[in-house]
Order: structure tokens, then C-alpha cells, then sequence
């Protein structure tokens, strides 16, 4: 039988996403961001701790190789800025990864298992959404997350499971009624055993669209801890807590302020652009 | 529409108990407390602080207390705040976050709608495009980058606002604060309104409209507007937590005498009281709006309304 050349949804994404200039540039720039927060530190004298005594609170200057300033306790801020790019990245991506494992087991067993099991498991998520999580998850970082990166993450990763939860439910129903998780069940395959072989890796697709759509989410959540002083704990600095402290000195040093705050609108623009390109590149002809 | 009204009121009480009860414990059983400062305390005395604020019963016990005395409307005294009991310092700052949340939300009603109808009409065209700039701008950037940022150009290098204080809410002092909260929620609902007008414009009514000859205007005006609000009004819900949260970070960045301080302030010190009186007011506020905007919603709506 001849197949008809039909483009996979999949591939025609692809063909569509690269003919998105403003998502490519967006994902060049956040890989470079990515790249120089890597690399950036290393090409730099200072330490994003160590004290210099010599320069406290300086606008950004060559002779020194203070090339954006130092705070008022003589840190340098190139430094600090690219490690508050660091945390802000690895907390992203570890909180993404969080919230998709949850969301991937919680979503997937009450749509594939049903019933009242699936009841039950999804009014815990209605009600989960209708709190306000923000309150909870404030104190829960204020109590416990407190100068440890993991709790951090692990708090954040758990309040951004329930979108992925819902989406996953829904394509699990869906995938339960095709032919091929009948024929496993048919040959005896155990409900653990279909879940993992069969239902997750089908579903992979979306949820890696919806987790790519979370990290900026994530990202931006980290953020609003760290300035809230909740969050990433000194000596190490997140994007947020920079931006909490230069926001205190931003009438004597400016620059404080300007630059983690115009990185992180940087990074979460161009997240913005991917997200938008992923999102035409898959649901051609919406707006 | 009164009893389905009352009945989904009734509905908050139990989320609201969840809320309780679920901060209660995470508070509580959180390491540290409210009375290990710096210096130790002599025993004696710390043991007759426990005592005088019941720290000294079991858990279960202070949970009940709690609950009763909650009945009652009674936050109970701050921990930290030596002086104030929670109602009071509420009813202090809350005139303050009020004032600032209701101001952006209006603000994003007054400015949203119109942009929105206005993007929507001159589709693709320079007006369009300057909208959907400022739209992804104020989308994508979050009040605490915001915030500063338009402190520092419009009161410590052009001088025309203050850069924080409140001033019993003079004018001048609300203007930034508003600005902040209120953008983004401005630009989303623009975003709402330009593709919900969109949307509808395209309907068969619209063009049975002007098949009858009717104007533009009085088409948007009587056949367009209306439907296209749907999203707008389904979103306000939404809009109002975030407006309750983003007063949070707003009220720290221009140093305002709300509530939000307290939440964070209250869980750094342990102030068990005033951290819960913090999230049963966020609580209520939150379900409260959204329960207001699904009823507004169903007036709007007569195909959702509920009899």
C-alpha cells in the first residue's frame, strides 16, 4: 500500500518554526545568554563573593575589570549577574522537569486507570487551582526553602504541575481507546506496564511543548521569591535578589539596577518569542 | 440567580477551611518560632510567653483554639508586633492595598477595552502594531523589573513623581504604584479584546448587520461589543489575583503602607497569627473576585445563566 506524502504534524511544526525569524533569534539570544552565564564567570578576576575592598560600589569601569560596577559590599556585578543567569536557569529547568514528572504520573494514571480514581485525583487539582497558591508557596519557601537551592526548585516544580496534569489526562483518554494499548492489554501487559511503554512515550510531544512553555513561568516565579528575600539566599545571588538590591541603591548606582533587571526582561522576552512561535508553529490559522 | 448566588458562597467555605487548616499546619510545623531570637530568653520567662500566647498545648489543641476564636472573628494578636492585635494592623494598611488594586484594575478596564476595540479595527496597521509592541512588552516583563524601572526614570531622572511613599494617597504618589500593577493587566485584557472583537466581526450577525445597512458604529456598538466582552469579563477573575498577589511585590518596590508587607515580614518572623490573617484575607479576596466575576459573567451571558 502506498502511503500518501503527508508531512507529520510534527515536521510541518518544524517547517513552520524555522520560518520564524523573530522565535530563532529569540532562541539564539537565550542560548547565548545561556552560553556566556557558562562560560562568563571564568573569563572574569573576581568571584561572585569575594569582597574588593579597593572598589565598593563602582560604576562599571576597564581598569579594574569591573565591567559592570560592584555592589556596595565590593562584589562584582559581571560576575553576579552571570551567576544570578545560572541559578535562574538551572531553577527553571529543574522546576520545569519537577512539575512535568508529577504532572506526567498524576495526569496519566487517572486518565488511564478512570473512574472514580480519575474523579478523585482531578477535584484534587480543581482544588489545588483554586487556592492561592502564590500565599502557600510563599510560606512554604519562607519555612523551608530558605538557603537551600533543591527545596526551591522542588516548591516551585510543585505548584506548576497542574496544567501539565490536566493536558496529560486529556491525551491519555484519548490514547487509551486506540488499537495498540488494546493489543497490549490483550497480550497481558499490567497497567504499570502499558502507563510506561505505551501511554507516556506517546506523550511526550505535548507535554514537552507545554514544559518548554512552563520555564519562563518558572523562571519568572524564582525571580518574584528572590526579590521577595524568600528565595535564592546571599552570598549567591538569582536575577531576582540582584534586582532587589540594586532597586535599594538605584539613586546612588543606577547600574545596579539596569543591569540584571535588563537581562532578565531580555530573557523572558525571548522566552515569550519562543513560546509564541511553538505555539503558530503547532496550531496553524489561530489569530 | 439570588439562590444560585448564595449557594456558590456557601461553595468558598470549604476551600477556605482547606486553605485554613492547610497554612495552619505548614506554619506550624516549620522549624523555629517566634520567640527564638538572637539572645536566648531565660526559660521562665519563655515558658510563660508560650503559656500566655497557648504555644504551650499540643498542636491539635491550638488548632481548635484557633478555629474558635476564628468563629468568632477574631485574628488574634500579632506575635511580633507586641502592641497590635492582626485586625488592627489589617485595618490599618488595608485602605492602602485597596485603594491601589481597585486603582489597576480600573486602570486595565479603562485603558484595555479601548486599545483592544482600537487594535482590533485597525488591524495590521501602524496604531495595531504600536498595541501589540506595548502588549508583549508589558505581557512578558513582571511589576518587580517594572516597578523600579519606572521609578527610576520618572522620579530620580526626570523629578516629575516620587519615587515611594504614599502620602495618605495623594495623587502624585498613587501614579507609579498603579502604572505597575495595572500594565499588565491592561495588555492582557487588550490582547482579550482585539481577538475576541476579531472573532466576533466575522460572525454571521455582524454581517446580517450591515447586509441591513446599519454603521459601523452602531454595529460595534449595539452587535459587537457585547459578546466580544466574554473573555474580558472571564478574565477579570484571574486579573484580580493577580492584582491581589502583584500588590505584594508593588507595595515593597514603592515602600506603601499595605498588607502585603506583612505576609512576608509575618513568615520571616514566625508570626504565626499574622501570617494566617494574611492568607485568610488573600484567601477570601481571591475566591471572593473570582466568584464576582463568574456571576457578572452569567448576567453578561444569558446562555450561562444560572436559575
Amino acid at each position: 500500500m502506498i502511503e500518501p506524502a503527508a508531512e507529520t504534524l510534527f515536521a510541518a511544526a518544524g517547517r513552520r518554526l524555522r520560518g520564524d525569524r523573530l522565535a530563532i533569534t529569540a532562541a539564539i539570544v537565550v542560548a547565548c545568554i545561556a552560553l556566556l552565564a557558562a562560560a562568563g564567570p571564568f573569563l572574569s578576576p573576581h568571584g561572585y563573593d569575594t569582597l574588593d575592598w579597593k572598589h565598593l560600589a563602582v560604576p562599571p569601569q576597564w581598569q579594574s575589570s569591573h565591567w559592570l560596577g560592584t555592589d556596595r559590599l565590593g562584589r562584582d556585578l559581571f560576575v553576579r549577574t552571570l551567576y544570578g543567569v545560572r541559578i535562574s536557569l538551572l531553577i527553571g529547568l529543574l522546576a520545569t522537569a519537577v512539575s512535568v514528572v508529577i504532572g506526567l504520573a498524576w495526569g496519566s494514571i487517572a486518565g488511564y486507570v478512570g473512574g472514580r480514581v480519575d474523579d478523585l485525583m482531578m477535584r484534587f487539582v480543581d482544588v489545588l487551582y483554586s487556592l492561592p497558591y502564590l500565599f502557600i508557596v510563599i510560606i512554604f519557601a519562607t519555612f523551608f526553602g530558605r538557603g537551600s537551592l533543591a527545596s526551591l526548585f522542588l516548591i516551585i516544580g510543585a505548584v506548576g504541575w497542574l496544567t501539565t496534569a490536566r493536558i496529560v489526562r486529556g491525551q491519555t483518554l484519548a490514547l487509551k481507546r486506540r488499537e495498540f494499548i488494546e493489543a497490549a492489554r490483550a497480550t497481558g501487559v499490567g497497567t504499570v506496564g502499558i502507563l510506561l511503554r505505551h501511554v507516556i512515550p506517546n506523550l511526550i510531544g505535548p507535554v514537552a511543548l507545554y514544559a518548554t512553555l512552563t520555564v519562563p513561568d518558572m523562571i519568572l516565579f524564582e525571580s518574584f521569591l528572590s526579590f521577595l528575600g524568600v528565595g535564592v539566599q546571599e552570598p549567591l545571588a538569582s536575577l531576582g535578589s540582584l534586582i532587589n538590591g540594586g532597586a535599594q541603591e538605584m539613586q546612588s548606582a543606577p547600574w545596579m539596577l539596569l543591569v540584571p533587571a535588563l537581562l532578565l526582561s531580555l530573557l523572558l522576552l525571548c522566552f515569550n518569542f519562543i513560546g509564541d512561535g511553538l505555539r503558530d508553529a503547532l496550531e496553524p490559522g489561530e489569530r | 440567580m439570588l439562590a444560585y448566588s448564595v449557594r456558590r458562597l456557601l461553595g468558598i467555605l470549604p476551600t477556605l477551611f482547606v486553605i485554613i487548616t492547610v497554612s495552619f499546619f505548614i506554619v506550624r510545623l516549620a522549624p523555629g518560632g517566634p520567640f527564638d531570637q538572637e539572645q536566648t530568653l531565660p526559660p521562665q520567662i519563655r515558658a510563660n510567653l508560650d503559656r500566655a500566647y497557648g504555644l504551650d498545648q499540643p498542636l491539635g489543641m491550638q488548632y481548635l483554639h484557633y478555629l474558635e476564636r476564628l468563629a468568632h472573628g477574631d485574628l488574634g494578636p500579632s506575635f511580633k508586633l507586641r502592641d497590635f492585635s492582626v485586625s488592627e494592623l489589617i485595618a490599618d494598611g488595608f485602605p492602602v492595598s485597596a485603594t491601589l488594586g481597585i486603582s489597576a484594575l480600573l486602570l486595565a478596564i479603562l485603558l484595555g477595552i479601548p486599545l483592544g476595540v482600537a487594535g482590533a479595527l485597525w488591524r495590521d496597521r501602524g496604531a495595531d502594531t504600536g498595541i501589540t509592541a506595548f502588549v508583549t512588552l508589558a505581557v512578558a516583563l513582571p511589576s518587580f523589573v517594572t516597578g523600579p524601572l519606572l521609578a527610576l526614570l520618572f522620579g530620580l531622572q526626570l523629578h516629575w513623581l516620587p519615587v515611594a511613599g504614599w502620602e495618605d494617597g495623594a495623587p502624585r504618589y498613587l501614579i507609579l504604584p498603579v502604572l505597575t500593577l495595572g500594565l499588565p493587566v491592561a495588555a492582557y485584557v487588550t490582547r482579550l479584546m482585539r481577538g475576541s472583537l476579531l472573532e466576533v466581526l466575522r460572525a454571521n450577525h455582524i454581517r446580517t448587520a450591515r447586509a441591513r445597512g446599519l454603521g459601523e458604529v452602531r454595529i460595534l456598538l449595539r452587535h459587537a461589543l457585547r459578546p466580544a466582552l466574554l473573555p474580558v469579563v472571564s478574565y477579570l477573575g484571574p486579573a484580580a489575583a493577580f492584582v491581589v498577589t502583584g500588590s505584594l511585590v508593588v507595595e515593597t518596590v514603592f515602600a506603601l503602607p499595605g498588607t502585603g508587607r506583612y505576609l512576608v515580614q509575618g513568615a520571616i518572623n514566625r508570626d504565626y497569627t499574622l501570617v494566617m490573617g494574611m492568607v485568610i484575607l488573600y484567601g477570601v479576596l481571591t475566591l471572593l473576585l473570582n466568584l464576582a466575576a463568574d456571576l457578572i459573567y452569567g448576567w453578561l451571558d444569558p446562555r450561562v445563566r444560572h436559575d
